[in-house]
């Protein structure tokens, strides 16, 4: 079935791009009025001419039902589900249709108010600080072992909530985030701060205590493992959270938070809060009561909640932004493992991935054959319903993105770099997007210079490593990196040379929980996963007391 | 003396003697009979009968064992998969261990005399936490990169040390399975275990456990045998690489010998114990009473941290002597698996004579008997909670560890001479310290030559707290992450780095 349904997909991919005149790479002059006429279009409703409406059939075959229902769509407040206290609701919407999955509860000032209040209550008088280490790793453990038990309806949710591909979200995310819960169950009983050494006769030791109340804000990529990579290592450390979900995206957080509560999570100690960023997110974030803020999500975003943590108590961030990450191919790579790798680094999930290595730079001795395998490689990639078997893509998480995805083709386009690939929406309904690849694209351009977050792929020509690195790390972001290489050597500089929180040499994506993520420059701040993650979530305290007479310093 | 009636010498009728189902060496994921088809017989310390005959490992059986460990380490799949995965299946252990924790309780408490009661609300909960414990660290077990000045790029390699001989005492036989087995199987280590020909009951469970939550074969393998053959032949073996022993000093001097006289194997030992309680005037005397009790009485006094000295402060020895003498008293010595029972009998006829020998010490070398001093009841190995006062730092219940239920008790008038005479032995193991005093606190934590204090508290053991000795109580540590690095070998990687932004 999954060969079935990549033949019948990839054919009629072919069929569009040989039917469809694309643009050439130009940036004369006749390029920009075409932009300018593709915009007033735009403008006007119509799709720009490149667009087309062929669909492919594995997109526009009758969705497949979704084999969960959704139980939990009120607000998760000290351990109870609650409607918004305005009474209001918004859709949760299917990707592949733009049809309401569900409405949800609607969270805003008010309900944070309740939720940190909570959230404050379990923490300052509540027993989950008060327990023992090993006690909150036995929670967390159960709750990994819940996650399991229930994993197949919590993967169909992530799919049909956030349109990903089924057997990602199945054998990959799920387990992934199990995973994740164990990692920082085991870290519960292992927090530890130094005994230090004082100049005189001092006993100081450094105490990590809790830091209280966090505030986590998530996004719609990845729901359920940037749930585990900010719940599990506040609650390890013994806080309360308040978590605002991606309004896209609030389905599956509500149905693992409840299992959390079934393992013996104390009511109040994690409280999910369904709504948008203006109203439930800025409201979070200028909590005078919320001691810590995490969040994942645009750089634009980012910006707001640091001055927002400025204006009210100060509280520390961390933030986990956009990326616009180079990976590197060099003239020694294996051109049909490069080929595969990068398509991955930048197709994953929808190219929906801050880390998505969006920017392929590839040495011009084997630009062309890259070129040309990137191409067919695109055109193979299996677009489809997300719970098909052997789907590889499935639709953009929403309108507006899907809508920003094409425009930024257009600009690309429009820009003089070469579409090789993919042109169009894939089908008729819901928010597929065809595979892109740009060949001769150039660092000024905006496909190359900004987070697209979708499945477009840029490539760019070099033909040194001190000028890759230089084009590389000439971006405001510094989230991730691929160094495709053989040579031990070129893999070294490049690794120490690029300005970006993780190298992947010869890999890409690879995201153990023991491994820490976070950027450089604008890409954010701190680091989340591994034993890094766990300062995010703890204060320490010097306790320094006078020794008499004792027998060493 | 009512209180001293020992339940457990009625009639063996009423004796509860739990099934034994695993009385064979376990070597390569096989329960199979001794090459010598030697058995030797495991006793009930309550009445002396066999309570089974067990396969007798010997050399023959220790190569095999070696062989199967050395294959499953060299080129099973243990050390080669993730740390995850090891977790995983150590927490899937621990869950199985848990379902079973009044079958193991019952075990250890006829094969060791162990109270079934703190068998089940402490024995096997410890060791199903400290094997979750080294579960959660399995994944947790980081080299460094380093800071080199030249223009090299660095970093360690943590790397299991390969076969672990672990050779186990009697006293806590379950605990200590797991408090050797844990870090060594978390950092990707494989293991021979002797356990102590006294308790090999328990040991050999876990090792059928072991299988049934999915550890390769030849990971874990047990030998039931005695220390002159099979222990002796686990230290002086090639093929292992490190050993970890907990027993008695003298045999750690065999150990620590074998292993310099074969292939310089890694050594860590955890011996015994001659740790002191020291009680300021500042205390409240009940509280420390009952501490002292639990001190030297729990596990019939078979503790290597027993708290066997302790040390009174001038202003308050009186009182002391007073309730501890009475607190002794209503100590009730019994079958261990009566709920009422806070003592049962030594766990053979040897410890349980030596004990008595070292009472009869006391008496001759003039330290005045205060309560107990002979067997209770008349059949089994059951001992008097002892307490003797006027006792001098050099004699020898002062200075040599009985593991019985004796208590030494000492007056002291200031906190230098505390700390003087607590430092007086050749041991350093553990030590206890109560007082209201922060100072006072500070100062003797700092002070006392000893690997754990416990402060107004004592056997606050826990997973996450090293635990192991000073000068003749042996060293390396147990418990704690770094338990791990004893399973571990580092390697350092150095890469020439031509050219690099910054060094």
């Amino acid at each position: 079935m999954a060969a079935t349904a990549s033949r019948a997909s990839s054919s009629l991919l072919s069929r569009c791009l040989l039917t469809r005149p694309f643009p050439a790479s130009s940036t004369g002059a006749s390029g920009l009025r075409r932009a300018d006429k593709a915009q007033e279009l735009w403008a006007a409703g119509a799709p720009p001419r490149w667009f087309s409406t062929v669909p492919a059939t594995a997109v526009t075959d009758e969705p497949i039902k979704p084999p969960v229902e959704v139980k939990y769509t009120q607000l998760l407040i000290n351990g109870n589900f609650v409607d918004a206290a305005s009474g209001k609701t918004f859709p949760t919407v299917d990707p592949r249709t733009g049809e309401v999955i569900a409405r949800v509860a609607e969270g805003d000032a008010e309900d944070i108010d309740r939720a940190v209040a909570a959230a404050r209550r379990a923490f300052d008088e509540g027993p989950w600080p008060r327990m023992t280490a090993y006690e909150r790793c036995r929670v967390l453990l159960r709750f990994a072992d819940l996650i399991e038990r229930h994993a197949g309806e919590i993967a169909a949710l992530e799919t049909w909530d956030g349109g990903k591909p089924l057997a990602q979200t199945a054998r990959g995310e799920v387990p992934m985030v199990a995973r994740c819960m164990r990692y920082y169950a085991g870290w519960a009983d292992k927090i530890h701060g130094l005994v230090v050494p004082a100049d005189g006769a001092h006993h100081a030791q450094v105490l990590r205590e809790p830091v209280g109340v966090a505030g986590q804000i998530i996004p719609w990529n990845f729901p359920l493992l940037m749930f585990a990579w900010k719940v599990g290592p506040a609650l390890a450390c013994g806080n309360a959270v308040v978590l605002k979900t991606a309004e896209q995206t609030p389905l599956s957080a509500l149905y693992v938070a409840n299992l959390l509560h079934e393992a013996g999570l104390p009511e109040g100690v994690l409280n999910v809060v369904s709504g948008f960023g203006p109203t439930a997110g800025a409201a979070l974030c200028s909590h005078m009561d919320v001691d810590k803020l995490a969040f994942t999500g645009s750089t634009g975003t980012g910006k707001i909640i640091l001055e927002l943590a400025a204006r009210s108590n100060l509280k520390p961030v961390t933030l986990e932004l956009g990326g616009k990450s180079p990976f590197i191919v060099m003239d020694d790579a294996d051109v049909d493992r490069a080929v595969e790798l990068a398509h991955h680094a930048v197709f994953f999930n929808q190219g929906q991935c801050c880390c998505a290595g969006s920017r392929t730079f590839v040495h011009e001795r084997v630009y062309d054959e890259f070129v040309e395998k990137s191409k067919a490689r695109a055109l193979k990639r299996v677009v489809g319903d997300p719970f098909r078997e052997g789907v590889e893509q499935g639709p953009q998480i929403d309108g507006e993105q899907f809508k920003k995805i094409l425009r930024y083709v257009q600009s690309g386009v429009d820009g003089g770099a070469t579409l090789v690939a993919g042109g169009d929406r894939a089908g008729n309904r819901g928010y597929y997007i065809q595979p892109k690849v740009f060949a001769d694209a150039q660092d000024g351009m905006k496909i190359a210079q900004e987070e697209i977050f979708g499945p477009v792929q840029t490539i760019l020509k070099f033909s040194g490593v001190e000028e890759v690195i230089r084009r590389a790390n000439a971006t405001r972001y510094g989230l991730a990196a691929g160094v495709f290489t053989g040579s031990l050597d070129a893999a070294s500089t490049l690794s120490r040379a690029l300005r970006v929180g993780t190298v992947w040499v010869n890999c890409y994506d690879v995201l153990d929980a023991a491994i820490p993520f976070g950027g450089y420059k604008m890409s954010g701040v701190g680091r989340e996963k591994g034993a890094y993650s766990l300062r995010n979530y703890l204060q320490a305290k010097a306790v320094v007391t006078p020794l008499r007479d004792a027998a060493w310093l | 003396m009512a209180t001293y009636q020992c339940n457990g010498n009625s009639s063996a009728g009423d004796l509860v003697v739990p099934e034994i189902k695993f009385t064979k060496l376990f070597i390569n994921g096989e329960f199979v009979d001794a090459v010598s088809g030697k058995t030797f017989e495991t006793r009930d310390p309550r009445t002396g009968d066999v309570l089974a005959h067990i396969a007798e490992a010997d050399k023959a059986d220790v190569d095999l064992a070696v062989n199967a460990a050395r294959e499953a380490f060299d080129h099973g799949a243990w050390p080669r998969m993730s740390g995850y995965e090891r977790g995983r299946i150590l927490n899937k252990l621990a869950d199985l261990v848990e379902q079973r924790t009044e079958e193991m309780a019952a075990l250890d408490g006829a094969d060791g005399g162990k109270l079934l009661l703190l068998g089940k609300a402490m024995d096997i909960p410890f060791a199903v936490q400290m094997l979750r414990y080294y579960a959660g660290a399995a994944d947790k077990i980081h080299g460094e990169s380093l800071r080199l000045s030249g223009k090299y790029q660095g970093y360690t390699l943590k790397e299991p040390i390969g076969v672990v001989g672990v050779i186990i005492p009697w006293n806590f036989p379950s605990l200590m399975f797991f408090l050797k087995v844990s870090p060594a199987l978390a950092a990707g280590c494989t293991v021979v275990v002797k356990p102590a020909e006294q308790t090999p009951l328990s040991a050999l469970y876990y090792a059928h456990l072991a299988k049934l939550a999915g550890i390769p074969d030849g990971v874990i393998n047990v030998l039931p045998g005695f220390g002159p053959t099979a222990g002796a032949a686990i230290t002086a073996h090639m093929d292992v690489d490190s050993v970890a022993f907990t027993g008695s000093g003298e045999v750690g001097r065999l150990v620590m010998e074998a292993a310099a006289k074969s292939n310089l194997k890694t050594v860590s030992l955890e011996l015994g114990g001659k740790s002191p309680l020291i009680i300021f005037d500042d205390a409240d005397v009940d509280m420390a009473v009952n501490l002292s009790r639990l001190a030297i009485f729990y596990n019939k006094g078979e503790v290597c941290v027993a708290g066997s000295r302790v040390y009174v402060q001038e202003g308050i020895y009186d009182e002391f002597v007073k309730k501890a003498v009475e607190a002794a008293r209503s100590v009730k010595v019994g079958d261990p698996f009566d709920a009422s029972t806070n003592m049962g009998p030594q766990v053979d006829k040897e410890q349980f004579e030596k004990v008595l020998s070292y009472i009869e010490h006391g008496k001759s070398e003039g330290a005045t008997l205060l309560t107990g001093g002979k067997r209770a009841g008349d059949r089994g190995y059951y001992i008097e909670p002892t307490i003797f006062a006027d006792v001098k730092d050099d004699m020898k219940i002062a200075q040599d560890e009985i593991f019985g239920p004796v208590m030494s008790l000492m007056k002291f008038k200031t906190v230098e001479e505390a700390i003087e005479r607590a430092n007086c032995s050749r041991y350093g193991l553990a030590a206890g310290v109560v007082t209201r005093s922060l100072d006072v606190a500070n100062r003797v934590s700092r002070s006392v030559r000893a690997g754990t204090v416990w402060v107004n508290c004592y056997y606050a053991f826990d997973p996450d707290a090293p635990f192991g000795g000073y000068k003749m109580s042996g060293f390396g540590r147990d418990m704690g992450v770094g338990a791990i690095d004893k399973y571990l070998q580092v390697k350092s990687v150095v890469t020439a780095l031509p050219d690099s932004p910054w060094y």
